[in-house]
Parts: C-alpha cells; sequence; structure tokens
C-alpha cells in the first residue's frame, strides 16, 4: 500500500499545483510532500496561497516533524528536504543540487530509500532536469511514477527529462490529474485503504 | 536483497569505525543528509559500496580527513539573512553595551563568513574593544579557513549587498583588503577572534558567554544531540545571556525549553531565564 507522493515542480508549478491539491479530499489517505523550486528569499505566499484553497493541511515543512496522512508538507525556500527513515521529515543547507536548493532530486532520493516500494512520485512542469536520477531511484525502489503530460506544461523540460531518464507508469494531463490522485484508482490497495479510513 | 537496502547497514559499521577509530560520533546525525554525503563519497571515489569505505577509513587517515571534509560543507555567507543581523544590532547589542566585557562563541563557525560579520557590526557599535569572539567548529580544515579569512573575491557583491540589508553603517569595502581574486578580511577584526577546536559532539563549555551563535547546526543532529548540544549552550550563557539559531531551529521539543525566553521569534533569538 502507497503511503507516500513526492512532488517536483519548478517554472510553471504554482499554477499546476493549483489545479491538483485543491481537488485533494481532506482525509487524503497519502501523505504529501513536495519541492518548488523557488527563490531563497521567498516569503510564506505559496504555502498560504495553496494552504486557503486546499482540504488537505498544506504547510511549510519543520524539522523533527513526524509526516502525516492528508497534509501537504512544502519543502522551506532555501533549504533541502529529506525524509529520515523513521518518517520524520529532516532539513539541510547543503549546497544546492542541479543549482537548486531545494532540490527535488534530495527530496525524492532520501524518500525512495524511507518509504521504498510505498511511495508515488511526480514530476511537474519545470525548465531544468531536477527530478530525473530520484525518479529513477523511486523506481528502482518499486514506487509507482507519474510525469505530468509535457504538451500541457508551461515549461516541459522536467517532465520530458522525466520521461528520458524512466519509464512513467502514468503521463497525465494537468486538467485531469488532480481528479486522478484525488480517486485513487490507480492502485486497488489505495482504494481499499480509503475505504476503511471512512469506517 | 538489494544493493540499496543493505546501504543502511552499512553506514551503521562506517559510522561505528569512525567512532572507534577516531573518536567522532556521528550516530546521533540526521540520518538523511549524512547518508546522501556518504554516497557522495562513494562515487567521486569511484567505489562500488559504502562498505568499501570501511577499510580507507581504518587504515587511511587522510580519507578520513576527505570524510570530514565533506560532513561541514555547508552553504554559509556574511551577513546570511541580513534581517537577523539586523536585530542583533538593534536590540541584542544594546543589552551587550551593558557589559563590562563581552563573550560570544560562534559555535559550528564554519568557514567564518559570519563570524567576521559580528566582528564588524560590534566595531560599529563600539562594542568590538571589549568583546573576544570565540569561533569553533571540529573540522580543522573550515577552521584553517576561517582563521585566514580570505575570500573569493565573487562573493564580495553578494556580501556588500548584505552588510547594506543589515544596517551597516560604513562602506564593507572598509572591512577587507582586495588582493588578486579574493578579498581578505581586516586585521584589526581578527584580533578579537580566537578560533579553536571544539566538538559540538563531545566537548564541554569552556567559558561563559553572553551571546552564542549557532545557525543551521542543530538541523544536523537527531533530538538526542540537539538537546546534548543545547544543554551546553544553556550551561554557557550567563543568566539573562542571549542564544542565536537559523531561522528553522527551534527549542520547542527540546530538554531546555523552560529555560529559555523568546526574545525576538522571528529572528530565532532566545534569552536564557534568571533562575533556571
Amino acid at each position: 500500500m502507497y503511503e507516500a507522493l513526492v512532488i517536483g515542480a519548478s517554472a510553471g508549478g504554482l499554477h499546476a499545483l493549483t489545479s491538483i491539491l485543491p481537488l485533494l479530499p481532506y482525509d487524503y489517505p497519502l501523505a504529501i510532500l513536495i519541492v518548488q523550486h523557488r527563490c531563497r528569499e521567498a516569503d510564506s505566499f505559496l504555502v498560504d496561497y495553496l494552504n486557503e484553497r486546499s482540504a488537505v493541511r498544506v504547510k511549510e515543512a519543520e524539522p523533527g516533524e513526524m509526516i502525516r496522512p492528508a497534509h501537504a508538507y512544502i519543502a522551506p525556500a532555501g533549504y533541502h528536504l529529506l525524509v529520515e527513515r523513521d518518517k520524520t521529515l529532516s532539513l539541510s543547507i547543503d549546497p544546492p543540487v542541479n543549482y537548486s536548493i531545494p532540490s527535488i532530486d534530495v527530496l525524492f532520493q532520501s524518500a525512495a530509500a524511507s518509504y521504498k516500494n510505498h511511495l508515488i512520485g511526480l514530476i511537474l512542469t519545470g525548465a531544468n532536469s531536477d527530478g530525473s536520477l530520484g525518479l529513477k531511484m523511486i523506481k528502482d525502489y518499486g514506487g509507482f511514477i507519474i510525469v505530468q503530460d509535457p504538451l500541457t506544461a508551461e515549461a516541459d523540460v522536467m517532465p520530458k527529462a522525466a520521461i528520458d531518464k524512466v519509464v512513467a507508469d502514468k503521463i497525465i494531463p494537468i486538467d485531469t490529474l488532480g481528479h486522478y490522485l484525488a480517486e485513487c484508482d490507480y492502485v486497488p490497495e489505495i482504494s481499499v485503504a480509503k475505504g476503511t479510513l471512512h469506517e | 536483497m538489494k544493493p540499496e537496502d543493505m546501504i543502511e547497514f552499512e553506514v551503521n559499521q562506517l559510522l561505528e569505525a569512525i567512532n572507534f577509530r577516531y573518536g567522532y560520533d556521528f550516530r546521533d546525525y540526521s540520518r538523511a543528509s549524512l547518508e546522501r554525503r556518504i554516497l557522495n563519497r562513494v562515487s567521486l571515489s569511484d567505489l562500488g559500496f559504502v562498505s568499501e569505505m570501511l577499510p580507507k577509513i581504518l587504515h587511511e587517515p587522510d580519507f578520513f580527513d576527505l570524510f570530514l571534509r565533506d560532513m561541514s560543507v555547508t552553504v554559509t555567507e556574511m551577513f546570511r539573512e541580513p534581517q537577523v543581523f539586523r536585530k542583533v544590532r538593534q536590540e541584542v547589542f544594546t543589552q551587550l553595551k551593558t557589559y563590562a566585557r563581552v563573550n560570544i562563541w560562534h559555535a559550528g563557525c564554519a568557514t567564518g563568513e559570519e563570524v567576521y560579520s559580528m566582528a564588524i557590526m560590534l566595531k560599529e557599535e563600539g562594542l568590538l574593544a571589549r568583546t573576544r569572539i570565540y569561533a569553533t567548529d571540529y573540522n580543522n580544515h573550515s577552521l584553517e579557513i576561517a582563521e585566514k579569512g580570505i575570500y573569493p573575491a565573487e562573493k564580495v557583491k553578494l556580501f556588500t549587498q548584505n552588510y547594506l540589508a543589515s544596517g551597516g553603517k560604513a562602506s564593507f569595502a572598509d572591512y577587507y583588503l582586495a588582493k588578486f581574486k579574493s578579498a581578505k578580511m581586516a586585521e584589526s577584526l581578527k584580533e578579537h577572534i580566537t578560533f579553536a577546536n571544539h566538538n559540538l559532539m563531545k566537548d564541554q563549555s569552556f567559558a561563559e558567554m553572553h551571546l552564542i551563535v549557532c545557525r543551521n547546526v542543530l538541523i544536523y543532529f537527531n533530538p538526542k544531540l540537539q538537546d546534548r548540544v543545547l544543554g551546553l549552550f544553556k550551561e554557557s550563557l550567563i543568566p539573562r545571556g542571549f542564544l542565536l539559531l537559523g531561522d528553522k531551529e527551534t527549542l520547542e521539543f527540546s530538554q531546555v525549553k523552560s529555560s529559555f525566553e523568546e526574545f525576538a521569534a522571528k529572528e530565532r533569538i532566545f534569552r536564557r531565564l534568571i533562575h533556571v
């Protein structure tokens, strides 16, 4: 059964995230971890904006925090976000990876090592190739890979790079991606988990 | 079993070996960042597995030195997050001025950028002459860079912007000597700084401090080591002394929480209470 969804987004990400997160139900069975590239001085706009529009709780990731379902944790500007094996969050100010801090690869690789085959990786719009290596590691551990259809991306370099690097389980246009994730139909186990959550 | 499933086990062995051989205990570091750095070194050294580092760590001190360098590479700069330095200048210094002598400890000073930033502010506020700054790190390589105080010229622009944004009163150019492609910090700043090796993992408190600066170090430690270090800071601070942490670091979940009050919450400045 899947436990977490990691999302990587760069240029055009605000729009893409806004068309996904608000569609997820308040009792969404997965924890969501997000790296959205933005400048180091960025304030809390992104987090507040998404939280106001979403039923799941959107918040900035804090070090040591326990990861919980139905929560979306966003990497703070200027910090890498990582997942520890005990399913807590940690931050670092290690050097940029792929010129990025936070870096999608850093989140995805640490999440893959912790969640192994219980993880879903999603790459959205972006103008660089951050996330591809992370996606490959998720795949190696038996996780599930989704990529935004590059034709529907504001910047198609990142989803294209992802598709080049790994065989995606699903390539989905942005206008149906939110519904797809919300329905949880893509994996039978999640439908079951969703059912039990309501009991 | 897949190779990646053995990484945790291999890293445990490696950390045991390092502690046994060199007395550095990294077992209480946040694991995810640590593993990332170790795997980077495996790849840089053309090794296949983490366990191949084991004999090299045990028998080649130079290789361990590489490992130590890997462990202490962090992103830092002068007046990083200028609004924090502005707050220290405006609010904390006002309090420090009431003391005849001032001790400041930069714990985990890395390559020293923030130490010189502090010295510059102290100088501009007329406090430097009566202040001693202790800048410590466990990594001698970082300390050497800090002690030399020579930074790449291309960073000076950023440093200057930060200096101005932090409320700098003069010109940043007054504090360094441009030479070739680097900027060397002024000797008049260095006279008040003592650089020394200190390992937060095991060493003790060494003097009474009025202000302790430790930014973005605790995020690399697990809760147990965080508590040890925060306990050390509490012990070292005079009553009403200040503690400055990184902007995502908090005392919220620590054992020393009740011994401190928030002085400037947003800037992560805490103050030790008198009777606890």
